[in-house]
């Protein structure tokens, strides 16, 4: 029984084009990942893997095919987008952190509003969450006073007060000086262990190698290779991305 | 450990005596300029208290105060006046209170300016014993309101209730009355003037002006192309013309479009000319500030499933108005002057009253230095509060600087 509800997929996209004028950006994607799943998208820049993600909680809009998220089709019903994206997290490259409020603010601000939970519980859960990602001594602070790697976290924090289904991370380490990017990584992995569903885009392979279920490698707007962590890192089949594992992982 | 031992002071300031060395008299021309500047400044200064204080022939100032604030409005109903300002300093002193800094300025500066009224040291025929009585009760209420607002615990949301039922009772009973009423006989507003006649304008221009101004400015950005394309003409067309001849506009043309018979009334007219007119430039300086706030940020808002509407109120329009406070307060100010404009409408605002009075009187043609010197004091000390609020308000909400 509970193997079969943890297979159950909860994002699930078919054939999604995306064009920008007359680019196309994403050639027909097609994609299933099952609750508590972990898949990693890797790929070169301009590859469509932002873009991809980015669909998924509409973002962006796909002009073709199909997404369905938690049995919710993506279509033009703004409500349905709205309920999509309550179920959906989603931490960003930029953070995008709301400066003019204070970290607990900006991560009650969607459990109030949205959830219409009572501040008491909001508050309750945002320092729960602060104490899981390790800062809930910034909690009155304001996100210019934090470092990068605070402020991640901070946003982690934020798109996890909403309880979603699926995390989605679009790049969430390429913004960070190098000394920082750990603690982010371990925040991640922490959550991934904690059975999180996780989309994330991201170029730091040992992360893949140590949490990712499956692994799927963008070209040119289309998913060239997938496979698990094994077989991509040891027996990848595409000379595409041979070579570009090759010059990710040669420093 | 090591690090805080090594740690050095900055060196300390420079007296005055060593300062002055350094910058004033740090060579043979510098000094010579120094020189050559106190004594302008000495100069200066004398021949301006000179003038103040003896040539000036202040008489027709001194003759009328009460026309320069109030106009013609009756003088047996002076105490609506008074109880008009007793609610505003009462209010006043609570904000200051409650709200802190932002308010500050203008609560002393208004106190101040009773002050002054009350115990002007020399015999003003006008300004009767009640009436400066009355001003020196304001100055109490104004710190009475600030202890309340200090010791009792008043919501920000009630103390905007009670300004806005306070200006309603302000607007529409105390000041005009109601016809054939004894206790509030009707005081039509042509009557109104002065001082009273300007801030009506200033503060309900600013007031009515602002939430018209941003719901234009996201018109403007709006995906509706009907709503986009409405907000687009009218902010053009209202900035492309001067207010002068929105005002004449207001006089004249609306006179035909109504119904015959119908009269609006002429203080009106000039409200709604100067509210349109200041709400499609602040619309404009809204806009800017909306275009200045990331494009993350709304997707930040939409990744957490707020609606458009939530997204707009709670993280862009805050973000945006930061942006743009000084702009809008600079707009508010020559909002504040250009009610002089109003002149043409025949409403006796301050600077109409001036001329008023020193056509009133054959010696006063002299004095019209006098008179003018006067209005533009009063029309400086607001405008010069408001950009110390502006200024205040700036740093009051630069703590989550990016």
């Amino acid at each position: 029984m509970d193997d079969q509800r943890e297979l159950q997929p909860i994002v699930v996209c078919r054939d999604v084009h995306k064009w920008y004028g007359n680019f196309e950006a994403l050639k027909g994607i097609s994609m299933e990942v099952k609750l508590t799943e972990v898949v990693v998208i890797f790929g070169p820049s301009g590859s469509g893997k932002s873009t991809f993600i980015r669909t998924i909680n509409r973002l962006e809009e796909h002009q073709q095919g199909d997404i369905i998220v938690d049995g919710i089709e993506l279509g033009h019903d703004v409500r349905d987008i709205e309920k999509i994206r309550m179920e959906t997290g989603m931490v960003f490259q930029q953070f995008n952190l709301f400066p003019h409020l204070s970290v607990m603010q900006n991560i009650t601000l969607a459990p109030m509003q949205v959830r219409k939970w009572s501040r008491d519980k909001s508050e309750e859960i945002a320092m729960q969450l602060l104490e899981r990602v390790g800062i809930p001594e910034q909690a009155y602070k304001y996100p210019a006073q934090l470092s990068g790697g605070q402020q991640q976290r901070v946003a982690m924090a934020r798109a996890l007060a909403m309880q979603p289904k699926v995390m989605l991370f679009d790049e969430p380490t390429s913004a960070l000086d190098p000394e920082m990017i750990k603690e982010v990584l371990d925040v991640m992995v922490e959550l991934a262990e904690s059975g999180m569903t996780m989309l994330v885009v991201t170029h730091e392979m040992g992360f893949a190698r140590g949490v990712a279920d499956r692994m799927f490698f963008f070209d040119e707007g289309l998913i060239v290779e997938s496979g698990t962590p094994e077989q991509i890192f040891n027996d990848p089949q595409e000379d595409r991305t041979k070579l570009f594992l090759s010059q990710i992982l040669q420093h | 450990m090591s690090v805080s031992k090594i740690t050095s002071r900055p060196p300390a300031p420079p007296g005055l005596r060593t300062w002055m060395r350094e910058n004033l008299f740090n060579n043979w021309y510098n000094g010579l300029l120094t020189i050559i500047s106190i004594i302008f400044i000495v100069i200066l200064t004398g021949v301006v208290l000179r003038w103040i204080f003896v040539d000036a022939d202040w008489r027709p100032v001194i003759q009328s105060p009460l026309l320069y604030l109030i106009g013609q409005y009756p003088r047996d109903m002076l105490w609506r006046i008074g109880l008009v300002l007793v609610l505003i300093s009462f209010l006043i002193g609570v904000s200051w209170g409650v709200w802190g800094g932002l308010v500050s300025s203008f609560a002393i500066t208004m106190g101040t300016l009773m002050a002054i009224f009350a115990l002007i040291p020399f015999q003003v025929a006008e300004l009767t014993f009640s009436l400066r009585g009355v001003m020196l009760v304001n100055v109490v209420l104004i710190y009475l309101g600030f202890i309340l607002g200090r010791k009792v615990s008043i919501s920000g949301r009630n103390l905007a209730i009670a300004w806005f039922l306070a200006s309603v009772i302000i607007i529409f009973v105390l000041l005009p009355g109601f016809d054939g009423s004894e206790i509030l006989p009707k005081v039509p507003t042509t009557l109104w003037g002065g001082l009273l006649v300007t801030l009506i304008l200033a503060v309900g221009g600013i007031l009515l002006s602002f939430p018209i101004g941003v719901a234009l400015a996201f018109g403007r950005r709006s995906s509706l192309p009907v709503v986009k394309g409405f907000c687009i003409a009218f902010i053009e067309s209202i900035r492309g013309v001067p207010l002068v001849t929105i005002l004449f506009m207001f006089s004249l043309i609306l006179q035909v479009f109504l119904p015959a018979g119908s009269r609006f009334d002429r203080l009106l007219r000039a409200l709604v000319a100067v509210t349109i007119f200041s709400a499609a430039y602040t619309a404009e300086n809204v806009r800017g500030g909306l275009a200045a706030v990331p494009p993350g940020q709304t997707e930040a808002g939409k990744a957490v499933g707020m609606s458009s509407l939530q997204i707009n109120m709670f993280i862009v329009l805050p973000q945006a108005l930061k942006a743009v406070i000084p702009a809008i307060v600079g707009q508010f100010i020559s909002l504040f002057k250009d009610t002089t404009l109003v002149i043409i409408l025949g409403i006796n605002e301050l600077l109409g009253m001036g001329r008023a009075i020193i056509n009133s009187n054959a010696e006063f043609v002299q004095l019209q230095f006098e008179v003018y010197m006067f209005i533009a004091l009063i029309f400086w000390i607001f405008s010069y509060a408001m950009s110390h609020t502006s200024r205040q308000l700036e740093t009051a909400l630069g703590v989550g600087e990016r």
